[in-house]
């Protein structure tokens, strides 16, 4: 077996260091009623070029977002990522590094997240940011049990805002099925998102708002923080789309209190939805409530610069059941390749990059409202709007797939009371001009 | 070479010390922060001219800088390159972090990750055109069900963590369908990974710790009297077990904790950090487990990336696959397809999407790399390995409990008493030597502990040239030499770190230098 380095003839001369006749010796403290004997019923050892190529058929089977004109969003979306990320990212010093316990031997990685929690702070306009969570669903999960923390048992309720991506909802849900602390879901509905406005009162632990919304409408925070404020709660603000804060007023200019969401678009591929990388951010006066890992900057014995992962008092391998968090894995890999591309955007590139892929949502919207049967409902977007179809969207978005569109993502896909005829879509720096009229003519053709 | 008139030998034995005036000491580069060499008009990406089109942003774009500094493309590589190089990894040394299964990652797995069939789908396209990433979905699963002989298995939890989140919430889902929401008390070992606990607590349920016995496993009498005399009338909801236990050994009552908790009405979570110690020779179902995450980045070899991401695929036993989360995946008559609305049974959803389909491809490739045969003897050769070093250093240091160990070898400090050396002293002696120390002060339940995990990836001259520096330290840590061990490390590109000033004055971000600050304003 190629991943093995003993022999036949190392295991037997260990064996006898160790002063026992056979392997099986050392799996004495195993009940003899669970000792398996034989193999199990599962193929045997595959040479390199096998197991290649039953992966290269199965790859195969599925249709590569670029290799057809593709307008799917809603979470996860289509950058051009540059050759030197994915490069960098594969050293073998990144790649099979461990979580840096021992900083003497770890700067590479601590001076990294260093760099990814300052990007992420001001990408987001906040304070401070974490070394990462898994994903922007469980960033926004983790948050809303953060604000129930802040707020010391004294509060139960949180308000998700009915323009919270359907998923991120349900996460919440999930996590927060066990506290004391009531969901307030709002019905998933467009235009809607100001109404949470109303729901806020001294009971209110903290209120989740996503901008631009999983309908891509650009949401004003201010009021909503405003009233938050007032009532002592904490506006949590989500995004799915990091590109979207290099062209609107960040989350932090406008009040939040905590901010999470997915950095998936810049560094780390669609991967049919994971690994992506969970941002979380909040204020200074906040962070020792923080989820998850934090590198801080220190100096070594010899006055020299460096950093440590710090404040670990509130994680779980310290602090046990009294933790902030479970947390210990978190998306490593995915900063990096997150902070790298952020090195070579800068802020230049970046904005750069988000007006691309506002000019080329504008121009989609121009030409799907052009069609019969379509009609854009969004006042504001930034590159994901939606549209309503003159026939149910899953239908339609199935026969653009027969014509070789994949024409974004149905609302009932993502919740199944979802306004059946309501499509969302998206369009980046990577959708062309000819990408764009095939999807016009394909969609013109299917609603005919 | 010519060296004609020239000395060949070093002049000076002591310039170690010399201070350069760049900073760097020859191949260890001095590398400043992005923020202090990149500056926000520079961009290491080219695009094309915008077009000019009237903006729909309305009354929310952004004003102003956003402070990132950029750098060009060579800039970017150098700077990476050079912080790398300050990482130790496992592809450069021994890394026994124990608990953590530092194994070889194969580079295969890396090359079958990107093939654009599953690394360039989106997660929400039609599920006919996703064929291929949902067949390896469904293969992985039946390699996992079959290696554990459990009936289910949830892909979706993204770490180990969160699919000890799954299992213990497919617990609470099936003890509220079954009207036993009274039971919220979970047994904890207290040699139990900090994870374990805190989900518990996460979950909703209050912890009760169980002490170990002198022989590093469950008090078998501690458990009985939390159980007695109440039957499913107990408080108790289940128990989170890890086994092989954080101690290295494997929990021999195993299969009466698991009848005790079963007749208490409770489940049994098991904590599969330490899975690589039974693949092909023990089975999780046949020890009555009813929930076990499986780390697919420790036992099945995905990278670990400087701390995730991971993956964490829960088995689950007959009694609990119905409270399963979404989402999942089916086989039907036209292929593959995806259940992704929870029913009334299922706890819902723990993600946005369908788990680290990128570790999913990585694991399989590597499951079936090794097939059936190599898989049970990675287990075996990881066993045999632990034990080898724990036999060749146990004159020298103290083993923690007696017997021989499962895939990783527990120390404890008491061969350092009264040297005035300590556990942390020893393992940054270590990096001096060439390793990434291994796993120190856990588990709790011995002083001063080492927990030191070989894995089956070591060379057996690996392992011989690991085990003369172990004791060679050992040695000289009992001569008495305490002054080395407290400078240690001195050849790591850092001297040691003041971790106490880091969480005093926590500074977790760059800012501008206040005088730079002041002339912007």
């Amino acid at each position: 077996m190629r991943y093995l380095p003993l022999n036949t003839n190392d295991r037997a001369q260990m064996l006898s260091v160790i002063g026992v006749d056979s392997i099986d010796d050392l799996f004495e403290t195993v009940p003899k009623e669970a000792r398996l004997e034989g193999l199990i019923d599962l193929p045997t050892h595959q040479t390199e070029q096998m197991v290649e190529r039953f992966f290269q058929k199965l790859s195969n089977k599925s249709t590569p977002a670029g290799s057809v004109p593709f307008f799917c969003g809603a979470g996860a979306y289509k950058h051009h990522i540059p050759a030197t990320v994915d490069h960098l990212i594969q050293r073998s010093e990144f790649l099979t590094a461990y979580t840096p316990y021992q900083p003497e031997i770890s700067q590479g990685t601590l001076q990294t997240l260093f760099e990814f929690q300052t990007q992420v702070a001001l990408l987001t306009g906040m304070d401070v940011a974490n070394a990462s969570m898994y994903d922007g669903s469980t960033a926004c999960a983790e948050a809303v049990v953060m604000a129930h923390r802040v707020a010391r048992g004294k509060k139960s309720k949180a308000i998700l805002a009915p323009g919270l991506h359907p998923h991120y909802a349900a996460a919440t849900q999930t996590l927060a099925s066990t506290l004391s602390i009531k969901i307030d879901e709002r019905e998933c509905r467009m235009g809607r998102d100001d109404n949470v406005i109303d729901h806020i009162d001294d009971d209110t632990a903290c209120v989740v708002v996503q901008s631009p919304n999983v309908f891509g409408e650009i949401v004003d925070l201010r009021p909503i923080a405003e009233k938050a404020h007032a009532h002592k709660a904490l506006l949590i603000a989500v995004f799915t789309e990091p590109v979207a804060l290099a062209a609107i007023t960040p989350p932090g200019e406008q009040g939040a209190d905590i901010v999470v969401g997915e950095g998936q678009g810049l560094g780390v591929g669609l991967a049919f939805g994971g690994p992506h990388v969970g941002l979380f951010a909040c204020r200074q006066k906040l962070v020792r409530q923080m989820p998850g890992r934090v590198c801080g900057e220190t100096v070594d014995a010899n006055g020299d610069r460096g950093f440590v992962l710090t404040l670990s008092t509130r994680e779980q391998h310290i602090r046990r059941e009294k933790a902030t968090s479970n947390i210990c894995t978190n998306s490593g890999l995915c900063c990096l390749a997150f902070t790298i591309h952020m090195s070579l955007l800068g802020d230049a590139g970046i904005q750069r990059l988000a007006t691309l892929n506002h000019e080329n949502a504008c121009h989609l919207a121009d030409v799907l409202d052009g069609i019969e049967g379509v009609k854009v409902e969004n006042e504001t977007f930034f590159n994901e709007f939606t549209v309503r179809l003159s026939k149910p969207a899953a239908d339609v978005v199935k026969s653009l797939a027969d014509k070789g569109v994949i024409g974004g993502v149905p609302l009932s896909r993502l919740t199944p009371e979802g306004d059946p005829n309501l499509l969302l879509v998206c369009a980046t720096e990577t959708s062309s001009e000819e990408d764009i009229a095939a999807f016009e003519t394909a969609l013109k053709e299917v609603l005919s | 070479m010519k060296t004609e008139g020239r000395t060949t030998t070093p002049v000076a034995a002591n310039m170690n010390s010399i201070q350069t005036v760049s900073g760097s000491k020859a191949l260890d580069q001095a590398t400043q922060l992005i923020f202090e060499t990149g500056t926000p008009r520079r961009t290491g990406i080219d695009f094309p001219e915008p077009k000019g089109r009237p903006s729909r942003l309305g009354a929310h774009a952004r004003q102003g800088e956003i402070g990132l500094p950029g750098l060009s493309e060579p800039e970017t590589l150098r700077h990476y390159v050079r912080l790398s190089q300050k990482n130790y990894a496992i592809d450069l040394g021994v890394y026994p972090l124990g608990s953590c299964t530092m194994k070889h990652n194969p580079r295969l797995n890396e090359k079958i990750a990107r093939m654009p069939g599953f690394a360039d789908v989106h997660p929400l396209q039609p599920v006919s055109t996703a064929q291929g990433a949902l067949e390896v979905m469904s293969v992985l699963s039946h390699w996992l069900m079959t290696l554990c002989n459990m009936p289910a298995v949830a892909l979706t939890p993204k770490a180990g963590a969160h699919g000890e989140l799954c299992g213990m919430m497919a617990i609470r889902a099936r003890l509220d369908h079954d009207g036993a929401s009274h039971k919220r008390r979970v047994l904890v070992p207290e040699s139990a990974h900090g994870t374990n606990p805190a989900t518990a607590v996460q979950c909703g349920f209050t912890v009760d710790e169980i002490p170990a016995n002198q022989g590093g496993r469950v008090d078998m009498d501690v458990l009985r009297a939390k159980l007695a005399g109440q039957g499913k009338e107990s408080d108790v909801a289940g128990i989170m077990l890890t086994n092989p236990n954080t101690c290295g050994l494997f929990e021999s009552d195993i299969i009466e904790i698991a009848e005790l908790i079963h007749a208490a009405g409770g489940y049994f979570y098991c904590d599969g950090a330490n899975f690589n110690a039974l693949v092909g020779r023990v089975r999780p179902g046949d020890l009555g487990v009813d929930a076990m995450h499986i780390n697919l980045h420790k036992t099945f070899s995905t990278p670990h990336g400087g701390g995730g991401p991971g993956s964490g695929p829960t088995v689950l036993s007959e009694a609990l696959k119905d409270h399963a989360p979404v989402p999942y995946v089916i086989k039907t008559d036209d292929g593959f397809d995806l259940v992704e609305n929870p029913d009334e049974k299922s706890f819902g959803r723990m993600c946005a999407f369908h788990g680290n389909m990128g570790m999913y491809t990585r694991a399989l490739s590597y499951m079936m790399s090794h097939g059936s045969d190599g898989l049970k003897q990675a287990t075996e050769d990881a066993v045999l390995n632990a034990n080898y070093v724990q036999a060749s250093l146990s004159d020298v240091m103290t083993t923690a409990f007696e017997g021989t160990c499962m895939h990783e070898a527990l120390f404890d400090d008491r061969f350092l008493k009264d040297t005035g050396v300590e556990t942390l002293d020893f393992a940054k002696a270590m990096i001096d030597e060439g390793y990434h120390p291994m796993t120190m002060y856990f588990p709790l339940v011995v002083h001063g502990a080492m927990l030191i995990e070989p894995t089956e990836s070591e060379s057996k001259g690996e392992l011989d040239r690991f085990i003369l520096s172990m004791r060679s330290l050992a040695v000289r840590a009992k001569s008495g030499d305490v002054e080395s061990f407290k400078q240690a490390p001195i050849y790591a590109p850092m001297r040691r770190l003041d971790e106490t000033l880091a969480a005093r004055k926590p500074v977790l971000r760059w800012t501008p230098p206040a005088d730079v600050a002041e002339a912007a304003e």
